[in-house]
């Protein structure tokens, strides 16, 4: 079982986390977004072997953060607080 | 071979405590400290157990968890486990034990009989053989023949297996001689220590291997090193196993208990994983080298020292190794006559003054049928015999090494594999690390835990003879005489895997699956290395080119009673429960699970429940209905961006809400599906409830969640889950303001200063109440909502004074017949995974909002301006007809084939209409009313028309009645 620092509560075991998706899928906003640009936000994953930057929300506190790690080691590279950067 | 106990000796028995247990129906005599293996030695029990496939004879081969024979069920005084190892298990009184995969017992098993037939059956005889027509018609016959021992499955656990979360600086993982020196130098260093074992008795070899330690007997050296571990307050657990490494260095611990409890299973994260696992003895390969009597060197050794017994008269010990010197003179004291045959002409150590030594030559074949007799030697030597022991090398116990992602490096010297390149926070120790001579142990010991800190205990020193480790490596070779065997527990035989490499299944993967070799209980313990390095000589490679298969946990089998803890029954899938569930189960509630929590399906009992259900519907229409609505999501949306938050979680304009009024909306998902719909209540201008479906809550709560991170910023809106604060009582039907009104609960009903779609406050009892005129039934309803502690005393005064108006209570399935005569849909059930908001009718949005929301690109797609879109209707059945099947497909032909238009999602039988209504997504359904079309079930065909899907009430006027 794996260990996931979250920001907030430190490191917890894996099964207090959920998956969020890729880090840096922005949302394009408007009904003129092209449509396969839309469709690449809602299905195009990068699934990459190695490092990725993913989403995760740590359940027990409701927190949602950016970790970084490899897929191949399940080695964590870091983990920080999403601070709404998008905040409109 | 004539085993037997001897009159004094043997460290771990107590010969003051006898036991007995019974073995295949007879009675077995041993004492406390027996294994089942140990006593049934004492007792000369030779064949245990018939061989997986061709039900040969085995007898026992070692004394630990490496048995790859001796697998027994037991039962009687001891939980019901089968294909337990005999050579861990301890002997008690009252046990039932049998040996597996033989009928009526080992000795005398009726299908003894297929060893004759074996050269018919090599590897993949079945899969090639029962192909035609279809090896589903052959599998229950040919698993019943072959396999291993059998599940009692009138078993029932006899309590919960506890399991336990548990961190510690430093896990060592045996407790031999590294094991303990690396437990007592981490202690020393002020680290906490969490000491395992899978023996009954801590020491490891030292229990039967000769030394001496800092000047003292290795049995004092155990004891003391022990009692220093316990009196520092470490952990320290014996007949415990660790199975598995997992991600990050969690360990899994199966811990078994001598009294009856299920196994405990320990979740352990260490700072630092220390190896001492030992290493196993391997087989050496001659023709029936299977034989019962042919045993492990050391396992025979420690059945010697540790329980006294002789494991025979007339014993020959083959041997490559130096390893095996000391068990031969250990026997030849203790009465027996030894025969040491030596692989090795040279460089051998010498020969105990006591023993016969041969040296230069090796086993050729065993002889003998159900009890080894003689030996063949390769010079063509017969040697009688009663016992056969034999040393093929030692392997290294690098099983959690590997399953850690280990990489493991080949050694020569050692004809063994070792750890290679060092794993983050694991440490290898002692013979697992390839270690030989004690000062190597204690050395390894000391750089295992010296990355954690300075100790200030000193290393153990050796004071005694140390070992030695030559050794020549003698693998199975290609084109052996007579049946070799590699693997025993899966009667994998040189020609098996000589077979696999002609047909190509050369990489060890392949070889293991098309072999059996290295699978079941044992995995391999004593044949991986023997079998990897045999298709190493047929393929011409070195062994490490050919390579490991993967090491997987359990290391050894673990209960699934252990896995499962507590969360079995009810525990399984906890539901949620009401507040008031006792209150309703005095009024007779049926309780069924709605989307996670325990809801009253109606009231009135189990009998007729549908007589029950229908009465409830038809009573609430004619005066007034209590229902508890308490599952209903309520979750405030505060802050100075609350309104624009709501604006973009909703497809509906929310921000135009004035304070104390609702609106009904839907949620949808980013691909414009209809994700949840329900009502948004206004308090004041900063502050909204959004009431969600019951069983949406926490992936509702989620999802503003991460709209609310992701895009608001912290600071602008708070999200507070307030469902299982608050309990919601429902009064609905047109007496339900008369009903209100005699409660006096502070406020105005009158429909002036709550209309309907609007929200006041009142109390009760001195508790605030928050009262919303919000209808799912059609009629004038008011829904309640108090804390949830205080909801008890609410509920009754409704049901008191509801007496007046002949109120009925009723239950989820009445309150779903309600809705659907009004055509009120339930997300999820009269709407799929496809449906978007305009497909529900609800186009307004789409066509006006200028705004952002949740979905809303996805609403102008291709796909979304289909005209051929599944939309939600009404259906009508001919009079007369009973209503139709939920889940029911309209069709049509076209070009000859039948085709599906859509499906019924909701169907009852209306009172309050005298006939059925249903809900359906039918193809282009809005612009096709008053249509009849074929609805098909199980190949029956009715007849239906399609309406709005309101059927009761079009005009809403009992909103207001």
């Amino acid at each position: 079982m794996q260990l996931f620092p979250c920001p907030f509560c430190g490191p917890r075991d894996e099964t207090e986390f959920h998956y969020g998706g890729d880090a840096g899928n922005a949302r394009p906003d408007g009904v003129d977004v092209p449509v396969g640009r839309w469709a690449d936000y809602l299905y195009l994953r990068t699934n990459p072997k190695g490092t990725a930057r993913e989403i995760w929300v740590h359940m027990n506190c409701g927190e949602f953060f950016v970790m970084e790690r490899d897929t191949v080691t399940h080695t964590v590279l870091s983990s920080t607080a999403l601070g709404g950067e998008n905040a409109a | 071979m004539t085993a037997s106990r001897l009159a004094t000796g043997g460290s771990a028995i107590d010969r003051s405590r006898p036991i007995r247990f019974s073995f295949d129906g007879a009675t077995v005599h041993g004492f406390a400290g027996d294994t089942i293996a140990s006593a049934l030695l004492a007792g000369d029990v030779a064949v245990v157990g018939r061989s997986f496939k061709y039900h040969r004879p085995r007898g026992i081969w070692g004394a630990g968890v490496e048995e790859p024979n001796a697998l027994v069920d037991i039962g009687g005084s001891v939980p019901a486990t089968p294909n337990t190892r005999a050579t861990t298990e301890a002997a008690r009184d009252g046990l039932v034990a049998k040996s597996v995969n033989a009928t009526p017992t080992a000795l005398a098993d009726r299908n003894a009989f297929r060893d004759r037939f074996s050269r018919f059956i090599p590897a993949a005889f079945y899969y090639k053989t029962f192909m035609w027509p279809d090896w589903h018609m052959f599998e229950p016959r040919i698993r019943a023949m072959a396999g291993l021992g059998k599940v009692d499955t009138d078993w029932t656990s006899q309590g919960t297996a506890d399991q336990i979360n548990h961190h510690c600086d430093v896990l060592v993982v045996g407790a031999g001689p590294a094991g303990l020196a690396a437990a007592r130098l981490a202690s020393g260093a002020g680290l906490s220590v969490t000491l395992v074992d899978d023996q009954q008795r801590p020491g490891g070899s030292l229990g039967h291997r000769a030394g001496e330690i800092d000047g003292k007997p290795v049995a004092d050296w155990i004891e003391e090193t022990v009692a220093e571990l316990a009196a520092a307050g470490h952990l320290v657990l014996s007949s415990t196993t660790a199975f598995g490494i997992y991600d990050h260095n969690l360990v899994g611990l199966n811990q078994r208990h001598r009294d009856g409890r299920p196994d405990t299973l320990w979740r352990v994260r260490p700072r630092q994983i220390v190896l001492a696992t030992g290493a196993i003895e391997r087989p050496l390969p001659f023709a029936n080298n299977d034989l019962p009597g042919i045993m492990s060197a050391d396992a025979a050794l420690a059945y010697l020292r540790r329980h006294a017994v002789l494991v025979g008269r007339r014993i020959v010990i083959a041997t490559n190794n130096d390893s095996a010197y000391e068990v031969a003179e250990a026997l030849a004291t203790a009465g027996a006559e030894v025969t040491l045959v030596d692989l090795r002409r040279d460089d051998t150590p010498a020969g105990p003054a006591n023993v016969r030594l041969i040296a230069g030559r090796s086993l050729a074949a065993a002889q003998g049928r159900l009890r080894v007799q003689a030996v063949t030697l390769d010079d063509g030597t017969r040697l009688d015999a009663d016992c056969v022991l034999v040393s093929g090398g030692w392997s290294p116990t690098i099983h959690l090494f590997g399953q850690a992602r280990g990489k493991l490096a080949w050694s020569e010297a050692r004809a063994a594999f070792l750890p290679g390149d060092p794993v983050d926070g694991i440490a290898v120790a002692g013979a697992a690390a390839g270690a030989v001579t004690l000062s190597e142990v204690f050395a390894g010991a000391g750089k295992a835990v010296a990355s954690r800190g300075q100790t200030t205990t000193a290393v153990p020193r050796s004071t005694g003879p140390e070992a030695t480790g030559g050794i020549l490596a003698a693998w199975p070779m290609p084109g052996s005489r007579g049946r070799v065997w590699i693997d025993y527990q899966n009667d994998v035989t040189v020609k098996d895997v000589e077979l696999a490499a002609r047909e190509n299944f050369v990489s060890v993967e392949h070889l293991k699956r098309y072999t059996t070799l290295g699978m079941a209980t044992d995995q391999g313990k004593t044949s991986n290395l023997p079998g990897l390095a045999l298709m190493a000589g047929i393929t011409g490679r070195p062994v490490p080119e050919v390579g490991t298969t993967t090491y997987r946990p359990p290391f050894t089998p673990v209960p699934l009673e252990s896995f499962a803890g507590a969360r079995a029954g009810e525990l399984m899938a906890p539901v949620r429960r009401l507040p008031l569930e006792s209150v309703h189960r005095a009024s007779g509630a049926v309780f069924q699970e709605y989307g996670g929590w325990l809801r009253p399906a109606h009231y009135g009992g189990n009998a007729d429940a549908q007589r029950s259900i229908a009465d409830e519907a038809r009573r609430a229409r004619r005066s007034v209905a209590l229902f508890d609505g308490s599952t209903l999501g309520k979750i405030e949306v505060i802050g100075p961006k609350a309104a624009e938050f709501v604006d973009f979680i909703y497809y509906n304009t929310m921000s135009t809400l004035k304070p104390g009024r609702c609106r009904y909306g839907f949620m949808l998902s980013e691909n414009g599906v209809v994700f949840d719909d329900g009502v948004l209540v206004r308090l004041d201008e900063h502050r909204f409830v959004v009431s969600c479906s019951s069983s949406h809550v926490a992936a509702v709560h989620a999802r503003l969640e991460e709209w609310r991170q992701d895009r608001f910023g912290r600071g602008a809106v708070y999200i507070h889950n307030a469902t299982a604060e608050m309990a919601t009582l429902t009064v609905s039907g047109p007496n339900a303001r008369k009903l209100l009104e005699t409660l006096d609960l502070g406020l105005s009903l009158d429909d002036a200063d709550l209309p309907h779609m609007a929200v006041s406050h009142g109390s009760h009892a001195g508790d605030e109440v928050r009262i919303a005129r919000v209808s799912f039934t059609g009629d004038r309803s008011y829904e309640i909502s108090i804390r949830a502690d205080r909801a008890e005393p609410l509920w009754a005064r409704l049901r008191h004074a509801g007496q007046a108006f002949d109120a009925v209570v009723i239950g989820l399935e009445a309150l779903m017949i309600l809705r659907a005569e009004k055509g009120f849909i339930v997300i999820g059930k009269d709407t799929d995974g496809t449906t978007l908001p305009q497909d529900l009718g609800v186009e307004g949005p789409r066509a006006k909002r200028q705004g952002e929301f949740v979905g809303r690109r996805s609403l102008f797609t291709e796909e979304a301006s289909r005209g051929d879109r599944m939309q939600l209707v009404g259906l009508t059945v001919p009079q007369g007809e009973a209503p139709l099947p939920t889940g029911a497909h309209g069709v049509r032909r076209s070009d000859g084939r039948l085709r599906s238009q859509g499906f019924v999602t909701s169907s009852y039988q209306s009172p309050a209409l005298g006939r059925p209504v249903a809900l359906g997504l039918i193809e282009r359904g809005a612009a096709r009313h008053g249509e009849t079309i074929d609805i098909q079930h199980l190949g029956k065909v009715s007849k239906a028309t399609i309406a709005a899907p309101c059927a009761f009430d079009p005009a809403g006027n009992r909103l207001h009645a």
